[in-house]
């Protein structure tokens, strides 16, 4: 149940409701951002953010530094096996 | 898709197999490592992690399945709210199977009872705008992920002034069902794979307490197989170090402090219940989320007359066993025959992260003969 799936917003539909709009994997839908917007991340500014969406919420910002230091990581595992 | 298919490369996915094989090696001792979150579980069985983990790395899979451990007493009192004729019931779709004491959702739904499932609970709002003389009544569950979504919920009909709207909450909460495993004397794990969006949303700060009181490692763990096998690959680097930390594996989406807007809205709507009944556990102290007297209105066990009675767990059943981890799925007396996914008698059979279920559904009849004739599983405990 605690499934989440990543998209990236791709436009703010209604910033006084907070709602924007989500493009999973391809398929467009409406989400509610009220967990990742604060004074220094303002609806206008969630555009082109990566997020994690859950029943209809979009609960976290995915970090890209974060995912491709963890990629990195795994990157040089297997490469320093094969050597 | 970005941040889904990066995860599931396969070389990558072998490196890792062979270095926690190698760490294994290092390991003279039978490990127990329990996955907590049933999406964990799920994705274990889907993509045959078992199966390649080394023979003496066992994963217990834990109560991590908000379906699984609702009692069926709270699935009476939603069935009796559903009877009201003036009652919409709508709830996610993954309750519809969960097994009353006489009925599920899906059979009242059946009968008549009007039962909507929605994808998220703010369609439940759209629901009561549309029909403005039906109660609209949200079947809330989950854990900490979806808690923030329905205080979300509850803060919105409170704005927008909707008053058909209530929710009859039964959210639980994973810190406290973690405290009661680990004083649980027939649990002996080694750690533990952490929930990640549990996590994502509450932090790893509330974990601290594993590491330093209990002294077991956990790991915060993604849900594609490398960040299982990571999180694994972590486990067992702490344990051959002697080591008990809170690692995170999830830090592309979990924060030490986790979301603070999420935590904000569920602080604001909801208060801890002093107990919670657990299917199969039993009462958890402080594991249960109620609606706050401030919202008393959008409280449909303030709004309704609910039976609340508690009602023991069928006698075949031995879900609490599974969800403890003392027993195997197979090792159920009904498993498979008298208790299949269509016709569930436990709820770990009922939804898709059950244990129960996930071994029906991933046949992975081979690893229990080969586990079973290898004495590596332990024969059933008596509890
Ligand atoms: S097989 Fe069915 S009855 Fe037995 S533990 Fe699993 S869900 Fe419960």
């Amino acid at each position: 149940m605690c499934l989440g799936i990543p998209g990236q917003i791709v436009e703010i539909t209604n910033p006084e409701h907070k709602l924007a709009m989500v493009n999973i994997g391809g398929v467009k839908r409406q989400v509610n951002i009220a967990c990742i917007v604060d004074e220094q991340h303002p609806p206008e500014k969630c555009i082109g953010d990566w997020v994690l969406v859950h029943v209809g919420f979009a609960m976290n910002r995915i970090n890209e530094q974060e995912a491709a230091e963890t990629l990195q990581l795994l990157q040089e595992l297997a490469a320093a096996q094969t050597i | 898709m970005k941040y889904v298919d990066e995860f599931r490369n396969p070389q990558q996915a072998q490196a890792l197999q062979k270095e926690i094989e190698k760490l294994s090696r290092q390991i003279d001792k039978h490990l127990k490592i329990m996955e907590v979150c049933g999406g964990h579980t799920h994705s274990i069985f889907k993509y045959g992690i078992e199966e390649i983990l080394p023979d003496n790395i066992e994963l217990i899979h834990g109560p991590g399945c908000p379906v699984c451990v609702m009692p069926r007493g709270r699935i009476n009192d939603a069935i009796a709210l559903c009877q009201h004729p003036n009652i919409i019931f709508t709830t996610f779709g993954d309750a519809m199977r969960v097994p009353g004491s006489q009925t599920s959702l899906l059979q009242a739904k059946a009968k008549g009872a009007d039962i909507r499932m929605v994808y998220s609970p703010l369609d439940s709002l759209q629901i009561a705008k549309a029909n403005p003389h039906k109660e609209i009544v949200f079947f809330g569950l989950g854990f900490e992920t979806t808690a923030p979504s329905t205080a979300f919920t509850i803060l919105q009909a409170a704005a927008e002034n909707i008053t058909n709207f209530s929710m009859f909450s039964n959210h639980v909460l994973v810190i406290p069902a973690l405290q009661a495993l680990l004083d649980n004397p027939d649990l002996q794990l080694d750690g533990f794979v952490g929930p990640g969006h549990v996590s994502m949303v509450i932090g790893t700060d509330p974990y601290q307490f594993i590491a330093q009181e209990y002294r077991k490692p956990i790991v915060i763990s993604g849900f594609e197989p490398l960040d299982i096998f990571q999180s694994i690959w972590m486990l067992l680097k702490q344990i051959v170090n002697n080591r008990c930390q809170v690692e995170n594996q999830y830090n592309r989406l979990v924060e030490p402090a986790g979301n603070k807007n999420a935590l904000a809205a569920m602080n604001q709507v909801f208060a801890v219940r002093e107990k919670f009944e657990w299917r199969g556990l039993g009462e958890i102290p402080n594991s249960g989320l109620k609606i706050r007297d401030e919202y008393a209105q959008f409280d449909a066990e303030v709004k309704f007359t609910i039976p609340n009675l508690k009602v023991a767990d069928h006698k075949a059943c031995q879900c609490g066993e599974i969800l403890k981890g003392v027993l195997k799925p197979w090792q159920c007396k009904v498993f498979g025959t008298a208790c299949t996914p269509e016709t569930p008698i436990g709820t770990c059979m009922v939804s898709s992260e059950g244990a129960c279920a996930a071994y029906y559904k991933y046949g992975r009849l081979s690893t229990m003969d080969k586990r079973n004739q290898s004495g590596v599983f332990p024969q059933p405990l008596s509890v």
